[in-house]
């Protein structure tokens, strides 16, 4: 265990990490004041003191629920829809004399629905409560008593307890670090959970705590925090240790945030702080927003207009039953005596009939309370569910190489997949693998690296002349057998240590040394192997290690002060050690974009080495060495527009006594505790980096995912847009555009950009108005001049791409301008955002969203776009390289960027079409079957009797109708995944949402009232009066309530075949069961005693099956009911088909389609086996 | 796939089966004009004999119908409103003889069984509260005589259960009807008119009526209280009720046979008032076939609904002709033409 491999590096005496230590800060008189009130007593949780405070244990709960709250809590969630409160409130009424029911037949179906949803979400609180109870669960090492670590668990744990963890283990809470396996007590922290990067964070401990080693140390160590309380803010900390009579500021530096994990360390000991939801994370554990689909939001509309429907109909039930009750008794007249109008209750009273109309209105409201589908709900959810698994099942977006399915983290947005709109994709890690890769360099202005970037083949293609020299090269690639991850570079002139011959080796050498040396990479020597692993902050600094490794100057060792290189010799072509003396290093920022190391090397010369961005280094270049810079910045700028990532490499000598000059200014700045520190300490570091000596250039390749431009290209297709909003140079996004055929050569570029001289002078004299002023104008204008060009090439075929870059996304996103904006973006057919921040990637997305009102997608991978996919209406995370923090706050995660050519052309096409077939259908078998009971009521003098028997009725929604439906919204699909793919432009009847148009749902709904008609008028006028059998019995309310019913369950279930477009024998089971059910409840139902069936004691076995009649009444009215919708599909799929339509019919034809009527037997057009 | 199972336990790789990849053996349906006209005629071929046969049953049956509510009231006044009135009054008084001779001939000769139906009009026995007024428990069992359901008003004589309770059995219908042909009475069959079911499970044969009709306001007829009610079988086809406010319920069987021309008197008690809420009363004579009574309406619509279908595909194999479109025609995908209104 003890074995480490770098023994104690005093990073803390390199420049890097000296900025870390602590400071008394402003902040820091603020403790002991409101929010800063928190009081730890240190390796004392016993302490009565602080058991007093009282601070909360460490057990976290993330349920949504507790056992105790469960019931209530989801009860209101179920109440907070409209649609079940109307049920509940009917359930409530049902049991007065007012319910045209019996109230457990009202109550059954509603408390099987809600009970359905509520056993969902117990089922989805009980996996967290799995994953919590896991957590709870793990083991620490705490201090005891008995001065011993002893294991205990998570949830044991106090404020105050000294806990020990070990290497790769996850912080148990937020802690206090005292000390590590270092001996200056640094350890490093992975912060993957938090923030989704993937690089080390290195955290240090106070030099007063580092030396707290042993177990005995701890015997005597107290010391108390005095600390600010429980927040959300990951980035600030701020605490007074008191520790032997003295106060030591802590900050964020001495803080291990739980969740986050031990790294590179052996162990570290700690004081636990923030205990269970104290902790940062658990602070910062917001719901993500919930989001509902628009289908979802339409379809509450049409809710609403079957409540105003509902509350017509009783309206007009109620009126005329006012009307036909006070009649009943004029002037002591009794007209309808067997009513006994002289002896009523007060719901009949003819002398009081407006109240009696009133209670009716009441009662019809729960009558026709069929109407509004009390299941629809449920249903949906439930396919939602089973769509969702279908989605997180499917093979083909699986990605074997990360081992990682396709995940629907939310069940919500299944249809909503069907209707995007507009795409907005990341770019880093998103259309690009994010594993950079070592594929060119200049050194001394000759280019070296044969490998063809994805960019330069699309360049090629586009030009049209893929030249042999390119293709040559491609073939290079399948004879070389090895290959090193992070490393694509072939050049037989440099390579196997070639380098020597070449002219300029000198330079090779000194230009691959400062690769191996000017990073902060730390090695992993494999001691099985002996092969060497690099743990760098950037996945670009690990290319430049690994290609100095490859190239024959392996970086092995990092010390405290030293660097240490296998390097091969230059004259005699041997391996041989070589040691640096580490003396600074200069670290990178955003705001310098470069870094450097001084070092001395053995032969004792001091060397500056520098890495940068071409923008900066170019100016610090020494006069008199810019032998290759021309040459240089032609390379640069072909590998960038090779879309490869850029970085000048320079290095310079430097004398003993500069140095030494140069060093005391330096720690003068770095020990000034003014608090503009940083900007001297910059200040300073400049003063050094100047009079560099160019040595190349190298060139990093972010490769792009497999069949990104194929996917691509499908989408668009499809009618989809899409928007790459990235970080990137605007050149490297244009190239990456044209590679992913994004951007191609018939396309008019309009480019936005503020890179003019005039905005650049403006800028370096600093008036800030002005630039903004400016900028604005140029904005302006710009968007302007774009929209004219689009404007006159009105008409032809031209389309447009637009480029805008971060500068002028901000001033284009401004109130004034974004309106303007948005009109030329969305009628350019691809937009291309470069040099954004996270920030302008979610008002992007929300200006899309807003402004067009139509389906967004988001699509990214690192923390940095979680704002976007949150604002999106569909976030979708693609769990790559950069952490899954991405993926965490999607609503669907994704391996690969290609997977979402199939997430959406097939899963989304299908989810949609299945859901609003579902819900139309829905309204539709609610409406033919609450109809009839509103003619019924027509027939009796609209009393509010139904015609059906009461438990009839509650399971129309449950068990003779429900399953079919839920049939069709999990497996119907109109053409197969294949053809889905094949022909994208199926997708447009989701993005124009034909499926779920007004039309279509009014529709539907007028067909469900014709159906009712048919049915009610078909039935009774057939049954009037005469016999139905051959022993001259006649039709009663029974029968025909039977006969009704049964014609209802037929043509619902019957119009569901009609409009399937995929039987398996699902379908078939569910459709024909569910009838066949109808007539089997009747026999069962009809079977119990009379006083609990009632009307339907034996009504089908005694009088209705063996009645000719009660047969072929049924099959008149079926035939019938299904007609008009027949006759419509029959003309409309021939004469104004659908897309779908089309696509089937023309599979149909080239396959002879599988499952046809033999009795056709007329033309060419045949569908027979 | 068993060899690799043990690399493909841990591997989150989805299981591959027809199911979960949603490629489930299935028939998929298109809608081509083939099978539409195919559907269309194979339908009109099979609904227009179905309708042919049931028309030519409808016509075998023999049904003679008689309305005599207005005829077997005198009434001295031609004026609606006063003859209303007075048909009323007839009806409520006790006293009057009511007894009323209607001669019917027979159009066609008439095979037994001959059902004899009672047809009312415009009677809600389908509202609400009539419906609801029963007790199905009191009418099971003597010891249930308590159990009242909905039967209010009609619930209790005096504190005394009525048996049977509630409206229906209140207003139960009570003209009567005798019959002669050429002048030799027949007898009524009445036994049997109700269904089975009800008779041995609905209605008790232990359960007697009791305190039925005493009060003054008397609703219909009154039943021998020395009969159970599983043997009223009047009662019994009353009780179930109409789904519709015209209806005909079952009065009994004739069971000679009456010849073409034969001459029917009735002799009509005509007791059971109507007349308050206009309603009609008719007398029906009707024999039965396959299909019950004389209903051409389903054989009727048989032939319509038949007919159109082939009438449609007829329409359909012209529109087609004369507007061919090649399938899958795909100038019909130029979705952009008529971008649906949001």
């Amino acid at each position: 265990m003890s074995g480490s491999t770098r023994r104690g590096i005093h990073f803390s005496r390199l420049y890097s990490f000296s900025c870390f230590r602590s400071n008394f800060r402003d902040e820091h008189s603020q403790i002991g004041q409101k929010g800063y009130s928190r009081i730890v007593y240190c390796n004392d949780p016993d302490n009565p003191e602080q058991v007093m405070l009282r601070y909360r244990s460490n057990y976290v709960s993330t349920t949504k629920y507790t056992a105790v709250n469960f019931i209530p809590k989801s009860l209101f969630e179920q109440f907070r829809r409209v649609a079940n409160i109307y049920f509940l409130v009917v359930a409530c009424v049902s049991f007065s004399p007012l319910a045209p029911y019996t109230a457990y037949s009202i109550l059954a179906p509603l408390v099987a629905v809600i009970g359905a949803t509520m056993a969902k979400e117990a089922v989805e609180d009980w996996r967290r409560r799995k994953q919590d109870v896991e957590a709870n669960n793990r083991k620490v090492k705490v201090y005891d008593k008995n001065h011993t670590f002893k294991e205990t668990r998570w949830k044991k744990l106090r404020v105050g307890d000294l806990v020990k963890v070990y290497k790769d283990e996850y912080f148990p809470a937020d802690l206090l670090l005292l000390s590590s396996s270092y001996e200056d007590g640094i350890c490093y922290v992975e912060t993957t959970n938090l923030d989704g990067e993937t690089n080390l964070k290195v955290k240090h401990s106070l030099d007063i705590t580092s030396p707290l080693h042993d177990v005995n140390a701890f015997h005597q160590f107290k010391a108390v925090i005095k600390c600010e309380d429980p927040n959300e803010d990951l980035y600030s900390f701020i605490g007074t240790l008191s520790y032997e009579g003295q106060q030591y500021p802590l900050s964020l530096q001495q803080i291990l945030v739980r969740d986050s994990k031990l790294r590179n360390t052996e162990f570290i000991y700690g004081v636990v702080v923030f205990t269970g939801h104290d902790t940062k994370v658990m602070q910062n554990s917001t719901d993500p927003p919930s989001k509902r689909s628009k289908i979802e939001r339409r379809m509450d509309k049409i809710i609403y207009v079957l409540f105003s429907m509902l509350i017509l109909v009783a309206f007009v039930g109620s009126f005329f039953f006012g009307i036909n009750t006070k009649k009943d008794n004029e002037n002591g007249k009794l007209k309808r005596w067997y009513l006994r109008p002289d002896d009523p209750t007060i719901f009949y009273d003819p002398k009081r009939s407006e109240l009696a109309a009133f209670f009716h209105f009441l009662t019809a409201l729960m009558l026709y309370g069929y109407l509004i589908p009390i299941s629809l709900y449920v249903s949906i959810e439930l396919v939602k569910v089973l769509q969702s698994i279908f989605i997180n099942h499917d093979q083909d977006m699986y990605y074997e190489e990360t081992d990682k399915p396709a995940r629907a983290r939310t069940s919500n947005l299944n249809e909503e997949l069907g209707q995007v709109d507009t795409i907005l994709s990341d770019k880093t890690g998103t259309l690009t693998c994010n594993s950079m890769e070592f594929v060119k360099c200049s050194i001394a202005g000759v280019a070296y690296g044969r490998g063809v970037t994805e960019v330069e083949k699309a360049l090629a293609k586009r030009k049209g002349d893929i030249s042999d020299n390119m293709q040559r090269s491609g073939d290079d690639d399948v004879d070389l057998g090895r290959s090193v991850k992070g490393f694509n570079f072939k050049d037989e002139r440099i390579m196997s240590g070639r380098w020597v011959y070449e002219p300029q080796s000198e330079m090779i050498q000194k230009f691959f040394r400062v690769l191996a040396l000017c990073h902060t990479a730390i090695p992993e020597v494999n001691e099985e192997t002996g092969e060497i692993a690099y743990e760098a902050e950037s996945p670009d600094e690990a290319a430049f290690v690994i290609a100095a490794r490859e190239l024959g100057f392996e970086f092995f060792e990092r010390s405290q002060t030293s660097i240490s290189l296998h390097e091969l010799d230059h004259e005699s072509g041997r391996k041989i050690d070589r040691s640096y003396t580490l003396l600074h290093v200069l670290e990178f920022s955003s705001a310098r974009k470069r870094m450097s190391v001084i070092v001395r090397n053995v032969e004792n010369q001091l060397m500056l080495l520098c890495k940068g961005a071409d923008s900066v280094m170019f100016e610090k270049l020494s006069k008199d060495a810019r032998n290759y810079e021309a040459i240089t910045r032609d390379h640069i700028k072909k590998y960038s527009e090779a879309g490869l990532r850029t970085l000048v490499v320079a290095y310079r000598e430097l004398s003993e006594e500069e140095f030494k000059s140069w060093e005391e200014e330096f720690l003068k700045a770095q020990t000034s505790v003014s608090g503009d520190r940083d900007s001297l300490v910059d200040e300073a570091a400049d003063k050094i980096e100047k009079d560099l000596i160019l040595l190349g250039a190298t060139a990093v390749e972010d490769k792009l995912q497999k069949g990104v431009p194929e996917c691509i290209a499908k989408l668009a297709k499809a009618g989809i847009k899409i928007w790459v909003i990235t970080g990137d140079k605007m050149e490297t996004a244009i190239n990456i555009g044209y590679a992913c055929s994004l951007l191609r050569e018939d396309m008019k570029q309009i480019v936005i950009t503020l890179d003019s001289q005039e905005i650049n002078e403006l800028e370096k004299h600093g008036d800030k108005e002005a630039v903004s002023k400016a900028s604005s104008a140029s904005i302006t204008n710009q968007i302007r001049e774009g929209k004219s060009q689009l404007t006159s090439s009105k008409g032809s075929s031209i389309s447009f791409g637009l480029i805008i870059d971060g500068k002028s996304l901000s001033f284009a996103l401004s109130k004034d301008m974004e309106d303007s904006f948005l009109d030329l973006a969305i009628s350019c057919t691809s937009v291309i955002c470069c040099r954004s921040t996270p920030k302008q990637k979610a008002l992007v997305t929300r200006l899309v969203k807003k402004g067009t009102g139509k389906t967004t997608l988001a699509i990214g991978d690192g923390a940095n776009d979680v704002g976007m996919l949150q604002e999106a209406d569909i976030g979708v995370g693609i769990s790559g390289v950069e952490g899954m923090q991405a993926a965490m706050s999607s609503d669907f995660a994704i391996a690969q960027f290609r997977f979402l050519e199939r997430l959406l052309l097939v899963h989304g096409h299908w989810c949609y079409r299945r859901i609003s077939m579902m819900i139309c259908y829905f309204f539709y078998k609610n409406i033919a079957f609450g109809f009839t009971l509103f003619w019924f009521e027509a027939h009796a003098s609209f009393s509010g009797q139904s015609a059906y028997n009461d438990w009839y009725m509650s399971f129309y929604n449950v068990f003779f109708t429900s399953l079919p439906v839920i049939a069709l919204g999990v497996f119907d699909q109109d053409v197969s995944a294949r053809h889905c793919l094949k022909y994208p432009i199926l997708y447009q009847e989701g993005l124009h949402n034909i499926l779920f148009s007004w039309p279509r749902i009014l529709g539907w709904i007028f067909n469900g009232i014709i159906s009712s008609m048919i049915i009610f008028f078909f039935t009774t006028n057939s049954i009037l009066l005469q016999a139905f059998r051959k022993d001259g019995h006649v039709v009663d309310f029974e029968v025909l309530g039977v006969m009704m019913y049964t014609c209802v369950v037929w043509t619902v279930n019957c119009q569901m075949a009609l409009s399937i477009n995929y039987f398996t024998w699902i379908q078939h089971f569910f459709i024909w069961g569910s009838i066949a059910f109808w007539y089997a409840f009747l026999v069962m139902y009809g079977a119990v005693s009379p006083t609990v069936s009632t009307t339907a004691y034996r009504v089908l076995v005694e009088a209705c099956a063996p009645s000719p009649f009660y047969w072929f009444g049924t099959a008149l009215v079926v035939v019938s009911t299904l007609l008009p919708y027949f006759l419509y599909r029959a003309f409309q799929t021939e004469f104004r088909p659908m897309i779908h339509d089309v696509i089937q019919k023309r599979l149909g034809r080239a396959k002879m389609m599988d499952c046809g009527k033999d009795e056709l037997s007329d033309g060419d057009l045949l569908v027979g086996r | 796939m068993s060899s690799g199972d043990g690399a493909s336990k841990k591997s989150k790789k989805p299981r591959y089966s027809r199911f979960t990849q949603q490629e489930l053996p299935a028939c998929k349906p298109i809608l081509t004009p083939a099978l539409v006209m195919a559907s269309f005629i194979s339908l009109g071929i099979t609904f227009i004999p179905i309708g042919v046969s049931h028309l030519s049953a409808s016509e075998q049956v023999v049904e003679i119908r008689e309305q005599y509510d207005e005829i077997c009231v005198p009434s001295n006044y031609t004026n609606p409103t006063t003859a209303h009135q007075e048909r009323i009054r007839f009806i409520q008084d006790s006293r009057t003889d009511k007894t009323c001779t209607r001669t019917l001939t027979a159009p066609h000769k008439m095979k037994p069984p001959i059902f004899v139906y009672y047809q009312l009009d415009d009677f809600y026995q389908n509202h609400r509260r009539y419906v609801k007024s029963r007790s199905d428990k009191q009418y099971r069992k003597p010891r249930s005589e308590t159990e009242y359901g909905d039967c209010d008003p009609e619930s209790t004589f005096n504190n005394m259960p009525i048996v049977p309770c509630g409206l229906i059995a209140w207003s139960l219908f009570n003209d009567t009807y005798r019959i002669s042909v050429n002048d030799i009475a027949i007898p009524i069959n009445k036994k049997d008119i109700a269904w089975k079911s009800d008779k041995t499970h609905k209605f008790g044969s232990d359960v007697f009526p009791k305190n039925f009709q005493n009060s003054d306001l008397v609703g219909g007829a009154k039943l021998n209280e020395s009969i159970p009610l599983s043997e009223q079988e009047d009662l019994l086809v009353w009780m179930r009720t109409a789904a519709l406010p015209t209806f005909r319920k079952l009065y009994g069987r004739i069971e000679t046979e009456i010849e073409a021309r034969d001459r029917i008197t009735v002799v009509i008690q005509n007791n059971y008032n109507t007349y308050s809420f206009r309603g009609k009363k008719n007398l029906v004579l009707s024999t039965t076939t396959w299909i019950g009574g004389k209903n051409p309406f389903l054989g009727q619509m048989y032939i319509i609904v038949g007919g159109l279908c082939l009438f449609l595909a007829i329409a359909f194999i012209i529109v087609y002709l004369i507007k061919p479109r090649p399938l899958g025609d795909p100038s019909y995908l130029s979705w952009n033409k008529n971008p649906p209104a949001h």
